[in-house]
């Protein structure tokens, strides 16, 4: 399926800023499920820093913008061939062993609540088992916007019953730790079909180490595993390690950050996108 | 009842490197000791080196008592250390460019992939990474103890930023000046090149973008770390800039510094603050002590940093029971130094080992320092055995225990005249392009009578170390 992205990120200042430092986790990832047909990301008055594949195999590109300024934009656009590989993560290089991928993280935390849920998925079976921790979760978590929000932690958003995509991916996660699989979260974006609200466009979920298939992703907000309608960007412990944008405003005052998101249709489909 | 090695004896005759001190303190009448005392006081005031040691707590403004008794090795007793102590240092870089390359090692069996992974000092951020010269620690402290007049042990090895020199420089710099006699009687090898070696080390790990002398700054968390005394003092006498986080600025694929001049390009950071605070886009987004994008610049190969972020995983106690494995798998060598025999708690056959001879070892956190939650256990009552037999119960993956060490003792001046007390030695091996030690290191001394804690939170002091030349 051909995927054509084109997704803006606007960051605001009430006051000018001195600069702007961003690390960018925006390139699709390389592996049999993707192929890259262009790809181009800009910054206003951007200035490219270095770039690099992490140990992870995402493509790290870091860009500064010189001050004053008290608006950026990030655009991002390009098309995807994708394949739907049923989740699996096949032929994607990354340095990083897979034990590196179960340490918790304050979002990740697993609470008495969490295992419990982890424990009543528990199958033999390691593939049936990740299947139903996914399932698991997408039953405890209600698909709600506005449940939750940026800084919500897995435990809190099963104690509330409710949250969105970051907090289905951090409650899998945090379960599938507790029982020994690796486990990370991932960006990306989905095709949410024509017609429908772009609001999912920008989009997370987890991907397990499950033994004799290497990373598999599960995306627990819509009951299934990442297939062609995805494009995924690249991985962290948690969200904020996976986002695609990091930045910090030098100057900045701590709350003068505000965001807007443009999103606009492209042919032949398009990814709508809404930003973090 | 332990019988201790005294350095300076061999049963009642003096030994040969001791020989001329022995004269010089017997030459010395107690009031002329006191004056010293207090003029080498007064003076440690004066310069205000009053920190702790790397990690060690405590009040960071007291002053560390100085002991004008020098501590005496022989060339031919540091020609070994020093092959050793260079050895383990090679060994140790090439563990932290495996581990975070193709992990050879844990492939070959040789040390558990859990313990080197989800190890806390395991930064995933630096995976896949070589650093320039493939050295990620080029200042290497480690931590020796002596129980005989050929065994020496590794106590710990200190891979970060180990801290501490600046007492190697000044204890020396107060002994020529009190005592210069001493100077001339002794040939003792110098240390003052440490400074131009140290700045030679880091400006040899200089980026392959650097096309040009490289520009090397020391990042200090701020005057109010409790080393911020040795950042300034190793600044000086390097010549180059000490500096803050808010001082460095990232722009396109490079670090800045702010000067009166303008922005200046900075090559090699050797930076005195902990990974987790150096990035706050890469790691603790609430850091002010750091430089946001840095990271970036140096994986993409725009600056050094030195120590490489990462290279604590080498140094902790867990992965320290395995440096003699890694000096046999990298270097097919067998380690000229031994470690201490170590029990780890996490295995079952260890821990009973551990839990039925509690009263005879010194048991350890394995990530903590400084001698706090520690188990001596000859020192202990029974009610504190028994509190921490406990503690290890509860998480036994978190301790390990070594046999009580017969700590080597040499004479100190204490109020009743001299007296043995326990010493260990911290030298401070650098790598980069070379790998090069300065005879001598700092020589810590635990003041109380009996006591085989050094660390200066638990009234250690510092000597003056001596490598006799040839």
């Amino acid at each position: 399926m051909r995927l054509t992205v084109d997704h803006v990120t606007r960051y605001h200042y009430d006051a000018p800023v001195r600069g702007v430092v961003q690390s960018h986790r925006l390139t699709p990832s390389r592996f049999d499920g993707q192929k890259l047909i262009s790809w181009e990301v800009t910054v206003t008055g951007g200035e490219k820093g270095g770039a690099f594949r992490d140990g992870a195999g995402d493509w790290v590109q870091a860009w500064t913008v010189k001050g004053p300024v008290t608006e950026i934009e990030v655009r991002v656009k390009g098309e995807v061939e994708t394949a739907d590989l049923a989740g699996i993560l096949r032929g994607h290089r990354e340095t990083v062993p897979p034990e590196a991928w179960c340490r918790e993280t304050p979002a990740t935390e697993a609470d008495e609540a969490l295992r419990a849920l982890a424990e009543s998925a528990r199958h033999d079976e390691p593939l049936s088992f990740a299947h139903a921790l996914a399932f698991a979760v997408a039953g405890a978590i209600e698909y709600t916007p506005g449940a939750t929000h940026e800084h919500t932690t897995a435990a809190e958003a099963l104690a509330a019953g409710a949250g969105v995509c970051q907090d289905h991916a951090h409650a899998l996660i945090a379960c599938a730790r507790t029982v020994g699989f690796p486990a990370r979260y991932v960006s990306g974006y989905l095709f949410a079909g024509e017609g429908e609200t772009p609001h999912e466009a920008a989009h997370a979920w987890a991907e397990l180490w499950v033994p004799g298939f290497g990373w598999i992703g599960f995306d627990p907000a819509n009951r299934c595993c990442p297939d062609e309608r995805y494009i995924r960007l690249g991985a962290g412990l948690d969200a904020r390690e996976a986002a695609p944008i990091r930045g910090i405003a030098r100057g900045a005052a701590t709350d003068s950050e505000s965001l807007e998101v443009a999103v606009s249709v492209a042919q032949p489909v398009a990814v709508q996108s809404q930003a973090q | 009842m332990t019988t201790y090695f005294n350095e300076m004896y061999d049963g009642a005759s003096v030994r040969a490197p001791y020989a001329r001190l022995g004269d010089w303190t017997a030459a010395m009448p107690a009031d002329r000791r006191l004056e010293k005392q207090a003029e080498a006081e007064a003076l440690f005031r004066r310069i205000g080196i009053t920190f702790a040691v790397y990690g060690e707590g405590g009040d960071p403004d007291r002053l560390i008592p100085f002991d004008m008794f020098p501590r005496v090795f022989t060339n031919s007793e540091w020609g070994k250390l020093e092959r050793g102590i260079k050895q383990r240092a090679r060994a140790l870089n090439a563990f932290l460019v495996d581990v975070y390359g193709r992990a050879e090692i844990v492939r070959a069996g040789r040390i558990p992939a859990k313990l080197v992974f989800q190890n806390e000092a395991y930064e995933r951020a630096v995976a896949g990474f070589i650093p320039p010269k493939g050295v990620y620690s080029h200042i290497v402290g480690i931590d020796i103890v002596r129980t005989g007049p050929t065994d020496f042990f590794v106590l710990e090895d200190n891979c970060r930023t180990p801290s501490g020199v600046s007492y190697m420089l000044e204890s020396r710099e107060m002994m020529m000046r009190m005592f210069p006699e001493l100077f001339r009687e002794n040939r003792i090898e110098p240390v003052d090149r440490y400074p131009e070696v140290l700045r030679r080390t880091l400006a040899s790990v200089a980026p392959a973008k650097c096309d040009r002398e490289p520009t090397v700054v020391i990042l200090t968390p701020g005057h109010f770390n409790s080393a911020y005394y040795e950042h300034s003092f190793l600044a000086d006498l390097m010549g180059v800039e000490l500096v803050e986080g808010a001082d460095l600025f990232v722009d396109g694929g490079f670090v800045w510094m702010r000067t009166t001049e303008g922005p200046k390009r900075v090559d090699v950071i050797y930076r005195r603050i902990d990974d987790a605070f150096i990035d706050p886009l890469c790691f603790r987004p609430d850091s002010m002590l750091g430089v946001p994008g840095l990271m970036d610049v140096y994986r993409s190969g725009g600056v050094s940093i030195c120590s490489a972020p990462g290279a604590g995983v080498a140094d902790d106690k867990a992965i320290y029971t395995y440096v003699p494995e890694m000096v046999r798998f990298y270097l097919g060598e067998e380690p000229i130094l031994q470690n201490v025999p170590t029990w780890k708690c996490g295995a079952a056959d260890d821990l009973k080992h551990v839990l039925a001879n509690l009263g005879d070892l010194v048991v350890k956190e394995v990530h903590g320092s400084g001698g706090y939650g520690m188990l001596v256990g000859p020192k202990s009552t029974k009610a504190e055995i028994e509190e921490f037999r406990e503690r290890i119960k509860a998480d036994p993956e978190n301790y390990i225990a070594q046999p009580t060490l017969a700590l080597s003792t040499t004479p100190t001046f204490v109020e009743e005249g001299i007296a043995p007390r326990h010493v260990d030695l911290r030298p401070y091996c650098l790598v980069g392009e070379r790998i090069e030690l300065v005879p001598g290191g700092l020589t810590r001394v635990a003041l109380r009578e009996g006591s085989l804690v050094v660390n200066s939170s638990q009234g250690g002091g510092v000597k003056d170390t001596w490598v006799l030349a040839e």
